[in-house]
């Protein structure tokens, strides 16, 4: 058959001139893109960030401002694991911090060896969970164990009931977590009068305390959980179908990939998490903390989401997320060194999320021009 | 050739490294209609792209009217007058027609913060009057056929004047009467004096519209000229770099009596009724009825994706209660659906991902165990391989950037990593060109050959003729009539499909 055709005549063009002017710019240009669009772009920030503000508050890089804004990480990173695998799967969950303050007061509730009758007697629990001695718990041989299960079992049930709301009765999960957190936040406070639970076994406190040489125990238990989360995200199956289902529900679902039971993995996981960040917020407390958490929510969601990780599902990493809490720790320390008050933290706070979803849509917009 | 509203001079464009456009100079013709056709993955849509603001040339440039044109962004694009009607619809559908239509700029009130909805409906009205689509310009988008939700974004371009107007494989997801009103709508608007770039895998359509042809191979022009200088087959010739003899590869076996799926008397409330058939092994059965015959419907019924009220499904003699997309997969069914971007593929992930997603609990112990990723993408490797899967690397691009007929093969794909009892097959070559037919053809050959009964529906009659054994007729939800092989005649078939109740 007939192969070579017209071809139009070649027409005249400027375009080496244009090429060769446009080279330099064009070299600032790629190298800026390659950083807006590199996997590490958090932690750069955060880097850049931290070497921007060392000459102004030299206090920052002080061994014991570091060790700070390490131990600080961790039990943080632990809630927003937890948040990521649920924003990976196109659903979020307020209700992680009412969380942490319930599983914080049960745990307490549990363990204590010692309560003031004055401060508890009004509690429901009075006389039935614990008295003037203490929780069933008190002096046991293993109650700092025994009540982390309990603790972590009680986020797993609230996972649980956010997630079959989602999934089975197709609630909006925004709704239905944010009713989640009023309710099991006033709940908390309700059970024990607004009250902090004290004289907790020394074991549970030594978790939140404890350190071998200078790292926080809190390190080597998140570290090895953000492990394993990565790896199931990355290399199981259960992990594909997170990404499936928050990429498209209805292409998961033809495709024979069991929404429902995702979905609710996901928000167990959630509340697993936040239960594990309590652990290490009342432990370091020691205390159970009816409003433990409370001020957390900004932080986690924002965390997660700098990190890299999308409010629309079907993307997220569990490294990005790293990055983003070390990015909000920082973020904190400084605003605490530079003395601010709680409102300015906060104002500052939000804008660095906003900027930070500006940032996404940036990025996303680069990525689709290819 | 004549007077040209724009010039693509020496543009290239390259993705990761790979050059789709490979240096192109086209005059689009001022006031006429150009027909662009080409391969998948030909690049068509990329230099569309280009004209519509969506992507930049790496090289080269284009001229609007003699003057160089650059835009960076869609709206810049339609600033200047141009309009892309996308493969793939970009409305809103939460949203009404009006608010659609204004979503660039909506007009205000003049001293209030307040969007002046009296002036966006009528001004809208008068467009959809224009587009001759008879609906509130309050309409919700979602509540419009896809036809529908084409003349609105056509409404969307006239509401801007756009002077060029771009139709992106226009009729893939619209009924015989929708395709001939948009004809009839793109020759007036070309009489009115719009320049039209229409993009099509159907070269009758191309045929009979366009007052140029230019064909795309390989991200190269290969030829552009006058309608009257092409004829179909120099066109596929000139598309595929050789001559096609056959549209249809021959079938090397034949059906068994073995059933696989038995369906009796399914029903369901204003859906379909009373579906009753048997499809055997090794056999290609197909389905053919008028958008909205049911047949779509009946599928996810079968495929226990929607329920049914009455009646009985047995697949492989075992009947087969509760279905679910999972028991049904387990059971060895197969479902390549027909609307690849909502149900089939996941767009934003990456394209081995999407092949592996179907069979991929098969690659490890167990849900929460590692998956044997080698033997898991060697598999997908070769099912890519094996269907000329073209245009990206494998584990790293996100499906979405196929071009519109290799996405419809990563979607068959997905099903061919397990090889299925029972394959039902809706719309598998929609948007998809002449060679990849073919090749999507020769595939369900195949598999029949090794034992598959398969379901194929379609409402190109062509294709179901020269492809199946035998062809149940379906309209209003019912089984009209049953054709086999011996007996296929359009006329016959046509009439069973157009007819309103059972006989
Ligand atoms: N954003 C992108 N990123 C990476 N590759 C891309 C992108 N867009 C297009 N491609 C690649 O460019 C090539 C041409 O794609 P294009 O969509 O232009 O083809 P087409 O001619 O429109 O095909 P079809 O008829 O199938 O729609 C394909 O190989 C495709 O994979
Ligand atoms: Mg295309």
């Amino acid at each position: 058959m007939m192969e070579a055709e017209v071809k139009e005549p070649n027409r005249a063009v400027t375009r080496s001139q244009l090429v060769a002017t446009s080279s330099a710019r064009g070299t600032v240009r790629r190298v800026l893109r390659k950083l807006l669009l590199s996997e590490y772009f958090v932690l750069y920030l955060s880097i850049v960030y931290f070497l921007a503000l060392w000459p102004f508050i030299p206090r920052i890089a002080s061994p014991q401002n570091l060790g700070n804004i390490f131990s600080n990480m961790w039990p943080l990173l632990a809630i927003a694991i937890g948040q990521t695998f649920v924003l990976i799967i196109a659903g979020i969950d307020l209700s992680q911090p009412s969380i942490m303050a319930l599983v914080s007061v049960i745990g307490a509730a549990l363990m204590t060896s010692q309560l003031d009758p004055v401060l508890f007697e009004k509690s429901p629990l009075w006389g039935i969970v614990f008295t003037e001695a203490g929780g069933p718990l008190a002096g046991a041989f293993l109650a700092a164990p025994v009540a982390i299960m309990v603790m972590l079992l009680v986020g797993a049930l609230i996972g649980w009931f956010n997630g079959t709301a989602v999934a089975r009765l197709k609630m909006p999960p925004f709704m239905v977590t944010l009713v989640g957190m009023m309710f099991f936040s006033a709940l908390a406070i309700y059970l024990v009068k607004s009250e902090n639970i004290i004289h907790l076994p020394e074991s549970y406190v030594l978790l939140g305390q404890g350190q071998i040489a200078f790292i926080p125990y809190s390190f080597f238990i998140v570290g090895a959980l953000a492990i394993a989360a990565q790896w199931l995200l990355s290399r199981t199956v259960l992990g594909r179908w997170f990404y499936a289902v928050g990429a498209n529900v209805r292409t998961a679902t033809v495709s024979g990939v069991p929404v429902t039971r995702v979905i609710v993995t996901a928000y167990i996981l959630s509340g697993v998490f936040a239960a594990i960040g309590a652990v290490f917020y009342s432990a370091r407390l020691a205390a159970g903390r009816p409003t433990l958490g409370a001020t957390l929510l900004l932080d986690v969601v924002g965390a997660t989401v700098i990190g890299g990780t999308s409010l629309f599902g079907g993307k997220g990493k569990i490294m990005w997320t790293v990055f983003g809490v070390l990015f909000f720790v920082l973020l904190d320390n400084s605003l605490n060194l530079l003395n601010l008050s709680y409102f300015w933290v906060q104002i500052v706070k939000g804008s660095v999320i906003l900027l930070a979803a500006a940032l996404d849509v940036a990025r996303t917009r680069l990525l689709a021009r290819g | 050739m004549s007077d040209a509203i724009l010039t693509f001079d020496h543009v290239e464009k390259s993705f990761f490294g790979v050059r789709v456009l490979k240096g192109i100079s086209l005059d689009v013709p001022r006031g006429k209609v150009l027909g662009l056709v080409g391969e998948n993955g030909a690049g068509k849509s990329t230099l569309m792209n280009l004209m519509g603001g969506v992507h930049a040339p790496d090289r080269g440039q284009m001229l609007l009217n003699g003057a160089p044109y650059a835009p960076r962004t869609p709206s810049d694009a339609n600033a200047a007058g141009i309009a892309f009607i996308h493969q793939e619809l970009n409305l809103f559908t939460n949203l009404s027609i009006a608010e659609n239509i204004f979503i660039d700029g909506f007009p205000r009130l003049r001293w209030l913060p307040m969007l002046d909805r009296s002036h966006m409906r009528a001004r809208t009205k008068q467009y959809l009057e224009a587009v001759e689509l008879h609906v509130s310009p309050d309409t919700l988008v979602e509540k419009l056929s896809p036809g529908e939700r084409q003349l609105v974004e056509i409404a969307k371009a006239l509401s801007f004047d756009a002077r060029i107007i771009i139709f992106d494989e226009p009729t893939t997801s619209l009924t015989a009467r929708e395709t001939e009103r948009l004809f009839r709508l793109i020759e007036r608007l070309r009489s009115d004096g719009a320049s039209i770039v229409y993009i099509s895998h159907i070269l009758p359509d191309v045929m009979r519209l366009a007052d140029e042809i230019a064909v795309l191979r390989d991200g190269e022009l290969v030829a552009h000229g006058d309608k009257e200088a092409f004829t179909i087959n120099r066109m596929i010739a000139l598309m595929v770099g050789r001559a096609i003899e056959q549209l249809y590869p021959p079938r090397r076996s034949a059906p068994t009596t073995t059933p696989v799926l038995e369906v009796q008397d399914i029903s369901q409330q204003g859906i379909v009724e009373a579906i009753t058939f048997t499809l055997h092994k090794g056999e290609i059965l197909g389905v053919f009825g008028l958008m909205g015959s049911g047949r779509s419907e009946l599928a996810r019924i079968l495929f226990g994706l929607d329920e049914h009220a009455r009646g009985e499904i047995r697949v492989a003699g075992k009947p087969y209660t509760r279905p679910s997309a999972r028991r049904s997969i387990d059971a060895g069914m197969a479902f390549v659906t027909e609307n690849r971007r909502e149900e089939g593929l996941l767009m934003d992930i990456a394209i081995a991902e999407n092949i592996g997603l179907v069979a991929l609990p098969r690659y490890a112990a167990a849900t929460v165990t590692a998956v044997n990723e080698r033997r898991y993408f060697t598999e997908i490797t070769d099912v890519a391989a094996s269907l000329a899967i073209k245009g990206g690397e494998l584990r790293q691009q996100a499906v979405k950037t196929l071009s519109g007929g290799n996405q419809q093969k990563a979607v068959i794909a997905k099903w061919l990593l397990d090889k299925p009892a029972v394959l039902i097959i809706d719309e598998p070559t929609r948007g998809v060109d002449v060679g990849a037919k073919y090749e999507i053809y020769s595939i369900i050959n195949d598999l029949a050959a090794a034992g598959t009964g398969v379901l194929f529906i379609s409402s190109e009659l062509e294709e179901l003729m020269g492809v199946c054994d035998r062809m149940l007729v379906m309209s209003n939800g019912e089984i009209q009539a049953t054709f086999s092989r011996d007996e296929f005649e359009k006329e016959r078939i046509l009439r069973a499909a157009f007819r309103e109740n059972a006989a």
